[in-house]
């Protein structure tokens, strides 16, 4: 017996998108804690290491780099928290849909509310610490490239220890060690375009890890949400 | 008799090394309202869960029209409705907000929310974020849900014949109040004539449709 379900993959897509960016920007915690806490460490950096252009112009693509991974940390929790425990998540499961579809929904979802302020405020952040001026292009695409990774793969994370009380220090422990090949090739790419040299292949790595995960990453965190709520 | 739509086979179920039970087969059959009884820890929210596919049980399978729920996920997701302990509402979206997008997630149209809110007496709040609602708002918000699929299923508007027709509901009437079970008791009627089957766990006795109840009876087992 086949029943076609009513409606079409970009319609669900945009349903649960909506649905999210809604309950996010009537819940503004969600939008302003990883960002804020993207600015303070970043600024809190001067002041400790003092305020020489040159020590801090080495270090910012790092800086800049390590706080966005961190706050990306920080926001996952969110993810799929509130839907698992209030019955939510449950619900989408059992849609006649494929899991893919929805995930990638509430995974962009969150690009859209942790990852996009980030790189809009990153220019800023960036003068804040004297980066030079042939590397602000760099940084943004890195940023652009690299913080969907981020989310993709911190989903896989948070769907594995949505069903743990306090799986707070797991998931860290899960997620750091698959974010360090974004940060090595993104810092990279930074450097490299600050002594005016191409950065092309390092971003050309980042690129593949994006679509790499884009594809696999939806199939990874459908298989974990299915396990956590077993 | 007509085929069953819902089967049992053998399941066992094992939580922290206690078995919950043990071998345990039945068939629904349209028309059915079934009822799983037993104290609690018996493993009722287990069994309902198993039967929704949401957990795996450690033996035995659960086969909707003949053919296992693993296999043929999307035909048994089409003719579920499922409402767990937890209503899977939203406080930050308003009553009709978290109603549509329930209804749409499992096929239903939008149109049946208004409705479906009067008859669940929440008409007035639909636009009150639900987080402002009590628990007993919010459980209606989820069984407005079932309002629809029957009223759809009247309208010949549903998405296949067995479009949300079993019902699996785990104590629906939880901070519910009298009226409110009286008139879900009736719901349950309505749905069942339609060739619809519900199966629930509560510990109230069913008074309406107290004769046509089928039981099952989970013993906590040591």
């Amino acid at each position: 017996m086949t029943t076609s379900a009513n409606l079409s993959y970009s319609k669900l897509f945009n349903l649960v998108l909506k649905r999210d960016l809604t309950i996010a920007l009537r819940h503004k915690d969600d939008i302003i804690n990883p960002l804020l806490f993207f600015v303070i460490i970043i600024t809190l950096f001067p002041l400790g290491i003092g305020p020489e252009a040159n020590t801090l112009a080495r270090i910012a693509p790092g800086i800049i780099w390590v706080a966005a991974l961190l706050s990306t940390l920080l926001s996952l929790d969110r993810l799929f928290k509130s839907d698992y425990q209030d019955g939510s998540l449950e619900q989408l499961l059992l849609s006649p849909y494929p899991v893919f579809v929805w995930v990638l929904a509430k995974v962009f979802a969150h690009w859209l509310i942790t990852g996009l302020p980030l790189i809009l405020i990153a220019p800023l952040l960036a003068a804040l610490l004297y980066l030079p001026e042939q590397s602000f292009v760099a940084l943004m695409l890195t940023l652009l490239i690299g913080t969907p990774v981020l989310s993709l793969i911190g989903a896989i994370g948070v769907a594995l220890t949505v069903g743990i009380k306090k799986g707070g220090v797991l998931l860290s422990l899960l997620v750091l060690p698959l974010y360090i090949p974004v940060l090595i090739f993104a810092t990279s790419a930074i450097d490299t375009a600050g002594l005016s040299l191409p950065y092309s292949g390092q971003l050309a790595i980042i690129a593949a890890l994006f679509f790499t995960s884009l594809t696999l990453a939806p199939l990874a965190i459908g298989a974990a949400l299915k396990v956590s709520t077993n | 008799m007509s085929a069953s739509l819902l089967s049992a086979q053998n399941l066992t179920c094992i939580r922290e090394d206690r078995i919950l039970f043990d071998d345990l087969s039945f068939d629904i059959y349209p028309g059915d309202i079934v009822q799983i009884e037993g104290p609690n820890g018996a493993g009722k929210t287990s069994l309902l869960r198993i039967l929704a596919g949401l957990s795996q049980p450690y033996e035995g399978s659960v086969r909707y029209q003949e053919s296992s729920i693993k296999t043929d996920s999307e035909a048994y997701h089409q003719a579920l409705l499922y409402l767990g302990h937890t209503p899977g509402v939203k406080g930050e979206l308003s009553a009709e907000e978290n109603l549509n997008f329930n209804l749409s997630l499992h096929n239903l149209s939008n149109d049946y929310a208004q409705a479906s809110l009067d008859k669940v007496n929440l008409l007035g709040f639909e636009d009150s974020l639900a987080s402002h609602l009590s628990a007993g708002q919010h459980r209606r918000i989820a069984l407005a849900r079932l309002y629809a699929a029957l009223n759809a299923k009247q309208n010949n508007d549903s998405n296949g014949a067995n479009a949300n027709a079993i019902w699996i509901l785990d104590e629906p009437f939880t901070a519910i109040d009298k009226q409110g079970v009286a008139d879900l008791e009736q719901l349950f009627i309505a749905h069942t004539n339609q060739g619809g089957c519900v199966i629930l766990t509560t510990h109230q006795d069913l008074s309406i449709c107290a004769d046509k109840v089928k039981k099952i009876t989970l013993e906590y087992q040591f």
